[in-house]
């Protein structure tokens, strides 16, 4: 079934989103690299919406979309604040916090 | 087409929520245009208002066993418990929030988060008595959430709520007054981990959904008893596991919990040590037993590791912590295994005491928890509070009621009789044998042991070190402070000396519907 295509790719996305946040340094690229989970997400949604043959994924789907938008508010105000204290958005510069 | 019908919605079983989201509101609202010299007082007032209201129409729903706004939450015992627990954890909260008397610039949080730290604005803030208060209707909202959590019958409501109670504890992990630097670093940690773990969370419901048909837990029961359970299923189920156990610190998805614990206010982390684990495990409790309880092999094994790497992790590496803060941090994730040992205990048919047992344990943990960080707010070096160990030695000459305090609620963690951390472990590892599992209550008690020596070597180093003449000094406790202590003190006593009444309370709203 040509759905499963949808489905490959979405896995495909959401494995790179999360290889993304272990390996990259910036914390907004990182903060991307988990847009791009919560999006890939969204695609398994709607094709599963299709394949089920209920709404419910659509409507999930948007849900998804506020709340990553609501996320991206709170997590920009937080790198924001620390980047005009370090000129510096990169978690390895974090790290006055261990063990 | 139809017209739309209004879903049913029971406004009745809905009023703690309602209260709570409705001080809120309000407190962004007096945020916006009350002036800035009276907004302090009103704030505090707001939130415990709402806090309190909630608390109290728990108890009045008592007994309620409703699943209502057209399935989406389940207001049940377990639900009404677990909110109730949570409000008055809040209300407790709120007051350390609004203590004004120990910070010798009168708050605990940064006069203005928007100015960097470290520059000439922000030394010259430091000392003003200007405070912001954005802080208490974030706390509502938080609390909100979380009382959502525990009620949420579906996974889109589980979702939305964590994400309602994430998104404030990121920002107020943030805004200390001391040590910004900290502060902010720990509020960027917290955030990116709690986004990517919940995007986990969030692909475990979309492969659910797949699998099943339907976000709806009583709908999800149906489908597994239907047609078994696939691969598909099982790996959302882990996903939505890996999420949860994320919010409830349970290792080894704890890495987050020591730094966001050492940097945050340490008022936030009483907090959030105390409220978000209770909502974490109420979420968990109503995941595996409504949905996955008649197929309880999908998660047994799983949640039976968890259980002991978590206990294993947070006694052996607790030992080797020098900071206080970073110490009840690994406590408190061995007790996220110890409550884990309660889930396990489900029983045939869903008729073990695990349920009851782990309300009873997460209510008497989160009074000891918030009680144990309230002592550390009162232990203070120059501007700041005094967290590192050594910074401790000698405390009971220089105020043995503190350190009496202190050392009561550290054996309570520990689990010594006449304790509540003492009945709340009994309980779950009771619940534990009768499910069969004792191997995990083996290993459970030898824990236990592990960790009652970290908490030991501080009442040791309180009493029986010399205090170094540059040590600390103990703040004087304001009224919020001093309440906290008196109520979290009383209550770890009372739950240990005579549980009977409030267990019998746990074990008849150890309901769950949906």
């Amino acid at each position: 079934m040509t759905l499963t295509y949808y489905l490959v790719l979405a896995a495909v996305l959401f494995t790179i989103g999360t290889v993304g946040v272990l390996v990259r340094r910036n914390a907004i690229v990182v903060f991307m690299c988990i847009e791009l989970m919560l999006n890939s997400v969204n695609l398994t949604l709607v094709t599963f919406a299709r394949s089920t043959g209920t709404i419910d994924g659509q409507i999930i789907a948007l849900f998804v979309m506020v709340v990553a938008a609501a996320e991206v508010v709170v997590g920009l105000a937080i790198i924001m604040s620390i980047y005009r204290t370090r000129s510096s958005a990169s978690v390895d510069d974090v790290n006055l916090l261990k063990y | 087409m139809g017209a739309i019908e209004a879903p049913d919605l029971s406004l009745a079983a809905l009023t703690p929520l309602l209260f709570v989201f409705g001080a809120a509101a309000v407190g962004v609202l007096v945020e916006a245009f009350a002036p800035r010299d009276s907004r302090h007082p009103v704030q505090v007032v707001i939130a415990l208002v709402g806090m309190v209201g909630a608390f109290v129409s728990t108890l009045l729903l008592a007994g309620t066993r409703e699943v209502t706004a057209a399935g989406a939450l389940a207001v049940d015992g377990a639900a009404l418990f677990l909110q109730a627990t949570i409000a008055g954890l809040g209300a407790l909260s709120v007051l350390l929030f609004a203590e004004r008397s120990l910070d010798p610039a009168r708050s605990a949080f940064v006069a203005s988060a928007a100015v960097p730290a470290g520059s000439a604005r922000d030394a010259e803030l430091a000392t003003s008595e200007h405070v912001q208060t954005e802080i208490y209707p974030l706390a509502s909202f938080a609390v909100a959430g979380m009382m959502l959590f525990t009620a949420a019958n579906d996974l889109l409501v589980m979702f939305i709520a964590l994400e309602v109670l994430s998104l404030p504890l990121y920002l107020m992990a943030g805004m200390a007054r001391r040590r910004r630097l900290l502060s902010q670093e720990a509020a960027v940690k917290y955030f990116l981990l709690g986004a990517f773990a919940s995007a986990f969370f969030l692909y475990g419901l979309a492969l659910v959904y797949g699998a099943t048909g339907s976000v709806r837990l009583s709908e999800i029961r149906e489908a597994v008893s239907v047609s078994g359970t696939g691969g598909l299923l099982v790996l959302g189920l882990g996903l939505l596991i890996v999420g949860l156990m994320f919010k409830a610190s349970v290792a080894p998805f704890h890495t987050w919990t020591p730094d966001v614990y050492q940097g945050a206010p340490t008022a936030v982390t009483a907090f959030m040590g105390a409220a978000t684990k209770v909502a974490a495990f109420g979420a968990i409790l109503r995941l595996l037993y409504v949905a996955f309880g008649t197929a309880d092999w999908t998660w047994r094994p799983l949640v039976y590791g968890l259980a002991i790497v978590s206990m294993l992790v947070g006694a052996v590496l607790g030992l080797t912590q020098t900071d206080v803060k970073r110490m009840l941090a690994y406590s408190s994730i061995a007790h996220a295994g110890f409550l884990l040992t309660g889930v396990i205990g489900l029983g045939p048919g869903g008729t073990g005491s695990g349920l009851s047992a782990t309300m009873f344990y997460l209510l008497a943990y989160g009074l000891t928890t918030l009680g144990a960080f309230a002592v550390v707010t009162l232990v203070r070096e120059g501007d700041g509070e005094a967290t590192h160990l050594s910074q401790w030695a000698g405390l009971a000459q220089r105020s043995p009621l503190t350190a009496a305090l202190m050392t009561f609620f550290l054996l309570a963690l520990a689990g010594i009789p006449l304790t509540s951390g003492f009945t709340g472990k009994f309980a779950v590892f009771r619940a534990a044998i009768e499910d069969g599992a004792w191997p995990l209550v083996v290993v459970a008690v030898l824990a236990s042991a592990i960790a009652a020596f970290f908490y030991l070597r501080l009442v040791v180093l309180m009493y029986f070190s010399d205090a170094a003449p540059d040590g600390p000094t103990v703040g004087v406790a304001g009224l919020p402070t001093t309440t906290v202590l008196a109520v979290t003190a009383a209550a770890t006593l009372v739950l240990g000396v005579v549980p009977g009444a409030v267990l019998d309370i746990a074990e008849s709203a150890a309901v769950l519907v949906g």
